[in-house]
């Protein structure tokens, strides 16, 4: 590939190469910059350390989780895991996958040639379009629950995964398009030119000639996606009740259910948040050229 | 555009009919990627919305089952002079303008001092986006039950040296306690915002300003923060929109209460509709809702839109 040279340089910014600073700084910016790593770290820690304790008092048993002052050395134990685990999780776990993965395919299926189009016409429309995507993200979900809520229970589709599918890809699409969009415009238009010099047609350009260039942004936009759609709550707790609940409404089903057992609450958390947290830890790149939308340059 | 431009030549030879048809077909085939995606995004948001205004003009209560009849603009008489409605509203716009200031002065501080070379950067930026990536609903409750616990909750324990042990934070200020849980949770997404602006400056600038004998300050105010104002502005819209619908923080962490002290619109609205089951009124709630976001959004998007319209002619 020739054309990674401008739009590569984001990515290798973060490297450590970046900003070599001059050998001959003074010792004493060192004593300066010790202090600041330290400093930053101790941050880092007191930011997470909510996350820390949560993690901590889900490998406790129930009467170490709630004592005043707080218990910090114990026995750890995976009792709490295995109760959640009992408590039926799996269901719940098979819903949310089904809704973020299928969303996420969809709005990228919807999304990647509409943000083509975007990426190639004429600025009056786009802007048009553009705009009209955007507003619909301003349109509070609260405003269209109601008719969303009468229309599937007339058409019998209320507790029905399926339905949380369409609405996590309505959800989002918009902010898959303006990403996309984005990212097609990182693609040099010389490539895109011989390519259509050389007698290929759309789809061929689009799949042969820009996906390859275009491969971190929609792996960008799909963690977006699969973040927003694990996360989600109002619909599916106002649309589902027991055949199609995700794993956030498993997670206040558990606690009303079973009066406030703070570990097994921590457990289930944890548990809940582990996949996201798992992919998000191992797609930091992606996560942050998805949400700057490709404006580093 | 200069892929459009080149078809124009291209057909410019050509007779003018045969122009007009070619052109309309390019017209078609750059538009028709469009379509699929807008007409599923109008089918399936503003359907809806159009029947949220029909619902808003009628009575419809759905324990009254025979209540069903047309009342003209009675819903939104109610809704403005309804005092639970505009303390929401102005919830809404609390919780949603410190939310977004405040996890952003607190991105960019956190950016800068991840914007060094040190030992365990990366472990130290995964552990800060943490806040982002965990479960909303999880955060609601990691923060009810364990954080802001008045008797076990971690935070009265760490400030009881300072005489607050027994602070009960969830409803003694609901409101503060909503933001404290939203602020950690958005941070992160500032801070990634921001981290990629700063590594995205050219460092050629900033030696040369050093070699002109700037302070850091000033270079810090002069060219680092124009530099980054197109991904604060980001930030701020991105924010916001999400934010402005927060549902499940206050659904878990306060119910809105006590009374309706922390409800925001979308709470408040849920309230109405799946507890009060009164479709009428909701729907018409729901209708000034979006045309308060529309106004305040459209001044927003207009100036995000300057910054973002000239991406193409900026880099090129």
């Amino acid at each position: 590939m020739t054309a990674q040279a401008p739009t590569q340089s984001a990515s290798r910014n973060e490297e450590p190469t970046r900003r070599s600073r001059p050998p001959h700084r003074a010792t004493g910016r060192k004593a300066g910059a010790a202090a600041l790593t330290i400093v930053t770290w101790g941050i880092g820690l007191l930011f997470v350390s909510p996350v820390l304790w949560m993690v901590l008092t889900a490998f406790k048993q129930e009467n170490q989780a709630a004592t005043d002052p707080p218990t910090l050395f114990f026995q750890p134990t995976l009792d709490r895991f295995a109760a959640v685990w009992d408590a039926n999780f799996l269901p719940y776990v098979g819903n949310s996958v089904i809704a973020t993965l299928v969303s996420t395919f969809l709005v990228l299926l919807l999304g990647i040639p509409a943000a083509y189009a975007l990426s190639i016409a004429p600025v009056k429309r786009t802007q048009d379009a553009l705009f009209f995507f955007i507003s619909t993200k301003m349109l509070p979900v609260v405003a269209v629950v109601v008719p969303i809520y009468v229309a599937a229970s007339r058409l019998s589709l209320l507790d029905n995964i399926w339905t949380l599918v369409v609405l996590y890809t309505a959800m989002n699409l918009p902010i898959a398009v303006w990403m996309l969009r984005s990212f097609f415009l990182e693609v040099p238009e010389a490539l895109v030119e011989a390519a259509r010099v050389e007698g290929a047609a759309l789809p061929r350009i689009l799949w042969s000639v820009m996906m390859p260039i275009m491969a971190p942004g929609v792996a960008a936009t799909a963690l977006i996606c699969m973040i927003f759609a694990w996360n989600e709550f109002f619909f599916a707790v106002n649309l589902t009740a027991s055949q199609a609940a995700t794993v956030p409404v498993f997670l206040t089903g558990f606690i009303t259910s079973e009066g406030l057992f703070v570990a097994q609450l921590s457990a289930a958390a944890l548990m809940a948040s582990l996949p996201i947290v798992i992919v998000g830890w191992i797609a930091q790149r992606q996560l942050v050229r998805g949400l700057s939308m490709g404006a580093v340059k | 555009m200069s892929t459009a431009a080149s078809e124009k030549t291209a057909s410019a030879a050509a007779t003018a009919p045969r122009r007009a048809r070619s052109a309309r077909a390019a017209g078609w085939a750059r538009r028709g990627p469009l379509m699929p995606a807008l007409v599923f995004t109008i089918v399936v948001t503003q359907l809806p919305f159009l029947a949220t205004i029909v619902y808003s003009l009628r009575s419809w209560n759905l324990l009254r089952p025979d209540s069903q009849a047309w009342v003209g603009l009675a819903n939104y008489a109610a809704v403005f002079t309804d005092a639970q409605f505009l303390g929401a509203a102005l919830n809404t716009i609390l919780i949603t303008a410190s939310c977004v200031i405040v996890a952003m002065l607190l991105g960019i501080g956190l950016a800068l001092l991840l914007d060094r070379h040190f030992l365990g950067r990366g472990v130290v930026r995964t552990l800060i986006i943490t806040p982002f990536l965990i479960l909303p609903v999880a955060t609601a409750l990691l923060w009810k039950h364990i954080m802001l616990e008045p008797v076990f909750g971690l935070l009265n324990f760490v400030l009881s040296p300072f005489g607050v042990g027994d602070f009960e934070w969830v409803s003694q200020a609901p409101v503060v306690s909503v933001l404290i849980a939203l602020v950690w949770q958005w941070t992160p997404f500032m801070m990634l915002l921001v981290l990629a602006g700063l590594q995205s400056q050219n460092g050629d600038v900033l030696e040369a300003g050093q070699v002109d004998g700037a302070s850091r300050w000033q270079m810090f105010v002069w060219i680092t923060l124009p530099h980054l104002r197109r991904y604060i502005e980001l930030g701020v819209l991105l924010g916001s929109i999400y934010v402005v619908n927060t549902f499940d923080t206050i659904y878990i962490l306060t119910q809105g209460g006590p009374g309706t002290a922390s409800a925001n619109l979308p709470f408040y609205i849920y309230q109405r509709t799946f507890l009060g089951f009164d479709i009428g009124q909701s729907a018409a709630m729901g209708v000034v809702v979006v045309i308060g976001t529309i106004i305040v959004a459209t001044l927003a998007l207009r100036l995000i839109f300057r910054t973002f319209m000239n991406v193409r002619e900026g880099n090129s």
